[in-house]
């Protein structure tokens, strides 16, 4: 169906039916997968007890196969409580969830792919620290999960989530456009600014590289989480002040399929190219380097 | 465009193709044998190979043999699991000709004595296709109600399978034939709309052309 090829008619169609834009988006992918409106809250539901039980299960003792990753957003949590840091707690909090949630995947605890699980610390990091600091319920994050959905399903159909296919710009970056979408919508934005907040995350992460040492999903993954959230924060507050992307979504989107079909292979996932053949990466993983 | 695709699959990490397609094909894989499997040889090709270790590959595979599926909190412990359930299994790497990066070879003998070769390849995003059954190529997803069936190539044999279906009620999504290179032996892959019971698939075992029948959906 029509209504996921472009954010252009997402904004149309929402608009025509006079919904909600997660009303819109929980309504149209329901009729598209054929299940109910009951049946798909239900399901976004457990998503998001999902999703908040990633967070909880983050153990400060835990590492990685490799042993590179762990700890993390143990040592941002300290510096946050201790007020130490320059961005001040919230955004601390930011910080120290997208590590918590991106190390849990790491360690193999169960996340939620968002869009993928390399990516999937962007979403709660910037979700959870802000519902928290709101006193949102469970209802309005996953109306925030549909909106995250709804702009997210266009750049899977015009471009691409896969860091295989188009570099981490299409998983971080996709991350942190639903991110910034789900942000302007739990703010009281309207649908244009979700687009405008869509349209300058991913400008803002153009380009980005799948470079994974040793070809797994740690370093830089991990870290790189923490980028799409505050790049979302960002965009959603650009958005929010009325600022606009002089360049429509739609064709920023299909610029970003563009760049990651120019994307030599060595940067797109497969261990080859980038941190991952850093000198040091190489002196850690001899085997994988070629 | 599934929006659970974007927000989801829930799952144990850290990779989606590497950790949670994995476990589908060792799911899809004991469906396929129809019974306990009791040993497995897991032949990794390509990526597989190469960060199928650090991506707990290896565990997530044997743990979708055991019949987990890709959120099941087990899989981190999926070889002492498989221990208790009497499954033994060994690891090796495989080249495999023309096969996509993320595949990998299993060679299982149930707790029966049912035996299956299947080659599963990881698509991307958690989805897998089976790429190989026994030596015949053939490419479905086990998204849909599927019936695997190996036959006699006589004439006929697909008319009565799409018949007896027909009958049954059943609409056929796709429908896919494959005949091995001695061109004796064919296999059927149909994708259904809807669920199939295990009596249509005792029918079909009926026909004296057909040497075995099996249903697998996910
Ligand atoms: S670097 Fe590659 S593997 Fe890591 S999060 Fe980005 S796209 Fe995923």
């Amino acid at each position: 169906m029509a209504v996921f090829d472009s954010v252009e008619s997402l904004l149309k169609e929402a608009a025509a039916s006079g919904e909600e834009m997660w009303e819109y988006v929980l309504r149209a992918s329901s009729e598209e997968a054929n299940i109910s409106i009951d049946e798909s809250w239900a399901k976004m539901s457990a998503t998001l007890d999902a999703m908040l039980e990633s967070y909880r299960s983050y153990d400060p003792e835990q590492r990685s196969a490799s042993g590179l990753v762990g700890g993390d957003a143990q040592l941002m949590k300290e510096a946050r409580d201790r007020g130490t840091t320059i961005c001040g707690p919230f955004i601390s909090s930011v910080i120290a969830t997208a590590l918590s949630v991106s190390e849990c995947n790491a360690c193999m605890h169960r996340i939620v792919a968002a869009p993928t699980a390399g990516s999937c610390g962007v979403l709660p990091a910037v979700l959870l620290p802000y519902a928290h600091g709101r006193k949102l319920g469970d209802d309005d994050l996953i109306k925030a999960l549909y909106v995250a959905s709804g702009f997210g399903a266009v750049i899977a159909t015009r471009a691409s989530i896969s860091g295989a296919e188009a570099g981490c710009q299409a998983e971080v970056g996709s991350a942190a456009a639903m991110a910034a979408a789900a942000l302007v919508y739990l703010h009281g934005g309207t649908p244009e600014q979700m687009a405008n907040a869509v349209a300058m995350a991913l400008k803002n992460m153009m380009g980005l590289v799948c470079d994974p040492v040793a070809g797994l999903v740690e370093v830089p993954c991990v870290k790189r989480n923490v980028a799409g959230a505050m790049n979302a924060l960002s965009a959603a507050d650009m958005a929010l002040a009325g600022i606009t992307s002089r360049i429509p979504p739609d064709e920023v989107i299909d610029a970003m399929k563009e760049v990651g079909a120019q994307l030599p292979p060595g940067l797109r996932e497969t261990g080859q190219g980038g941190i991952a053949v850093s000198p040091t990466a190489l002196r850690l993983f001899p085997e994988e380097g070629r | 465009m599934n929006i659970f695709d974007l927000i989801g699959p829930i799952m144990v990490g850290p990779s989606s193709s590497h950790t949670a397609g994995a476990c589908r094909i060792g799911l899809v894989a004991r469906k396929m044998l129809g019974e306990k499997p009791a040993e497995a040889q897991i032949l990794l090709h390509g990526s597989f190979a190469a960060t199928g270790k650090g991506h707990g590959t290896d565990r997530a595979l044997v743990a979708g043999l055991l019949g987990m599926e890709p959120d099941d909190l087990r899989i981190p412990e999926s070889f002492s699991e498989a221990e208790k359930e009497g499954l033994s299994f060994s690891f090796g790497t495989v080249k495999l000709d023309g096969a996509h990066p993320n595949s990998v070879l299993l060679r299982l003998t149930g707790e029966n004595g049912g035996k299956l070769e299947m080659i599963g390849a990881s698509v991307g995003g958690g989805k897998i296709e089976v790429r190989e059954i026994n030596g015949l190529k053939l490419r479905f997803t086990a998204e849909y109600p599927t019936i695997i069936i190996q036959n006699h190539d006589n004439p006929g044999s697909i008319a009565w399978v799409s018949n007896l279906l027909a009958d049954a009620g059943v609409n056929i999504a796709t429908f896919q034939v494959t005949r091995n290179s001695r061109g004796r032996e064919a296999i059927m892959v149909i994708e259904c709309d809807s669920p199939v019971t295990e009596e249509m698939i005792s029918a079909i075992r009926e026909n004296p052309d057909i040497i075995s029948a099996g249903k697998v959906n996910l």
